[in-house]
């Protein structure tokens, strides 16, 4: 068998007592992709991830659209951070197009993105919760989730999939009254997830399942180049907010939060309180925003760049900081678009992590590594 | 946010152009007032350079001198083409010299005109808090080969997995998608591809979409 196949594609020898065990792509434990893991009793002695059930392109594509019809197909990698993961192609093909947007604009963008942030965050913590056995912890953020999705439905006409950024600003302006409803909701949100401290975080069997399970030291979390929530929770700080603030970020007070542990319970603990200092930006932000003024800056039909030019822009996005390379060759469709997504980046702490965990120990570390297998395929 | 995304294709260009223009003329040349569109290029050019940057680079190119070739210097972001016989000692001096410690990216771009690939690495920092804005672009370029089967690879370039080890699922993905072979990688498989694509790399020009 391995004979036949080409090198580069043979699977490694294992010994007699370790028995290879596949995990997912079905297994909702493990989303959509497989976890090969080799197991010793109840030890994962290796693990070998194997994504790309959900591979659908997006690259190839975007070099057969305009900078404008790749908007609606670019966000479809994580449907619920659909905001956040526009934002760095857009701000790229601004830069290509020169085009400078409105300073209303710039505070619509930073709530649609905050926003963003927290539903993501909410439906990972559900499916966390779950994996965890915690039912409870799926059905309050699955229901709480809605508060803020009903704010995005005003906001941008559609619940999940916005496509709300456009090169030059927002497809449109906020409805009337949004900044009041936007600030009744998410105070009662922040008073939700406040609330799931007693029944989650603090709960000490939570804390007995995740506590020093999966620990990523300091160093090995900047040698493996991870980033986001995973970043953070192993004692570095680093929130592209504050470090290359894009867009309005550097006129708010954006907060960090870091945790020196390393284990799955910080990685977990870190993205709830950046939903907490979410909602402090959001309010910083309905405030601060311009009351009237234009909010999209109309292009010619078909914009084209300059000649051969590249750019590379980064944002933070729930999953850690998300970059878009564009290399424009002067046409009006991008010669190459590249996502460079936190899932993918901290998927390679995996099998460093799970090496000789047990077995029961998987979906909490996998999870906790706030992975999300659209986007890491792309 | 660049300075050179001041030049606008949009409606709003020809009023805040004329304004600004006439303050630094008078100051710096009076001569090439006429010609507006050639002299605009090189004019603002050792102004805007960043200081800061600009310092990164050179240190660069006072270590490797005709080896490297610095593409741009723009705010945040350095680009440095090199040689592909060069590049892991290029990297090597990244790391230990100006403490960049990961690669964010590594993304292939298809040049058939050329009839190369170019592979480029996106390197940034996290222990150095002074680089935490900055992204080292190191580009280099591997001959093309027009037939990529796996173990049959002209186009390959050498690993950097042994100097940042965060490149090791890109470095992967390249090779599945352009078929740039990785030399002395240790797990040169696929990743995103299925097991039995028997097709073109699906990332270079030449791979069609049906329909289009």
């Amino acid at each position: 068998m391995t004979a036949e196949l080409p090198p580069g594609l043979a699977l490694q020898k294992v010994d007699e007592r370790i028995m290879t065990l596949n995990v997912g792509p079905q297994h909702p434990g493990s989303g959509h992709m497989r976890i090969i893991v080799q197991i010793d009793g109840d030890y994962i002695v290796a693990c070998d991830p194997d994504p790309g059930y959900v591979h659908r392109g997006e690259e190839k594509m975007a070099e057969y659209r305009n900078y404008i019809t790749n908007i609606p197909h670019l966000e479809r990698p994580v449907i619920h951070d659909s905001c956040n993961v526009l934002y760095p192609y857009v701000l790229g093909v601004e830069e290509i197009l020169g085009i400078e947007v409105p300073e209303r604009a710039k505070y619509v963008r930073v709530i649609a993105s905050e926003l963003n942030r927290c539903i993501y965050t909410m439906y990972w913590l559900a499916i966390y919760g779950i994996f965890l056995g915690h039912s409870t912890m799926f059905m309050w953020p699955a229901g709480d989730r809605e508060l803020l999705i009903d704010l995005m439905e005003k906001m941008t006409g559609a619940r999940v999939t916005h496509a709300h950024f456009v090169p030059g600003g927002v497809r449109n302006d906020l409805p009337p009254n949004f900044e009041e409803v936007c600030l009744r909701q998410v105070n009662y949100f922040e008073k939700r997830i406040k609330e799931y401290a007693a029944v989650f975080y603090d709960n000490p069997i939570l804390i007995s399942r995740t506590r020093d399970t999966g620990i990523l030291s300091r160093q090995d979390a900047i040698r493996l180049g991870t980033t986001g929530s995973v970043l953070r929770a192993s004692g570095v700080d680093y929130d592209l907010r504050i470090k290359e603030p894009y867009d309005v970020y550097d006129e708010l007070d954006v907060h960090t939060n870091v945790m020196k542990e390393g284990d799955s319970y910080a990685r977990s603990r870190v993205p709830w309180l950046d939903m907490l200092d979410s909602c402090k930006i959001i309010r910083q932000a309905l405030q601060k925003m311009p009351k009237s003024g234009s909010v999209r800056v109309k292009l010619k039909p078909n914009p084209k760049g300059k000649g051969l030019d590249s750019v590379y822009k980064r944002v933070e996005s729930g999953r850690g900081s998300l970059g878009c390379y564009i290399v424009s060759d002067g046409k009006p469709e991008p010669y190459r678009v590249k996502l460079s997504v936190g899932s993918f980046r901290n998927l390679i702490a995996l099998p460093y992590l799970l090496k000789g965990e047990k077995l029961g120990n998987m979906p909490s570390v996998y999870w906790s590594l706030n992975y999300w297998p659209v986007e890491a395929d792309r | 946010m660049s300075s050179d995304s001041k030049s606008v294709s949009t409606d709003e260009k020809p009023a805040p152009k004329p304004a600004p223009k006439p303050a630094p003329k008078p100051a710096a040349k009076p001569a090439p007032k006429p010609a507006a569109k050639p002299a605009a290029k090189p004019a603002p050019k050792p102004a805007d350079v960043p200081a800061f940057e600009k310092g990164i680079s050179d240190k660069i190119v006072e270590k490797f001198g005709e080896k490297t070739k610095v593409a741009f210097v723009k705010p945040d972001r350095v680009r440095i083409d090199v040689n592909k016989d060069d590049i892991h000692d290029v990297a090597e001096f990244i790391r230990d010299g100006l403490n960049y410690d990961h690669v964010e990216s590594v993304s292939g771009v298809d040049y058939p005109q050329d009839n190369e690939i170019e592979v480029v690495y996106h390197i940034g920092s996290y222990s150095d808090d002074s680089l935490a804005r900055q992204i080292l672009v190191l580009a280099t370029r591997a001959q093309r080969e027009t037939n990529p089967l796996p173990g049959n690879d002209a186009t390959v370039l050498p690993t950097l997995r042994d100097i940042f080890y965060s490149v090791e699922f890109h470095e992967r993905e390249v090779f599945e998608m352009f078929g740039v072979y990785f030399n002395d990688h240790p797990d040169n498989r696929r990743l995103l591809l299925p097991e039995d694509w028997a097709d073109l790399p699906p990332l270079r020009k030449d791979f069609a979409i049906k329909g289009r």
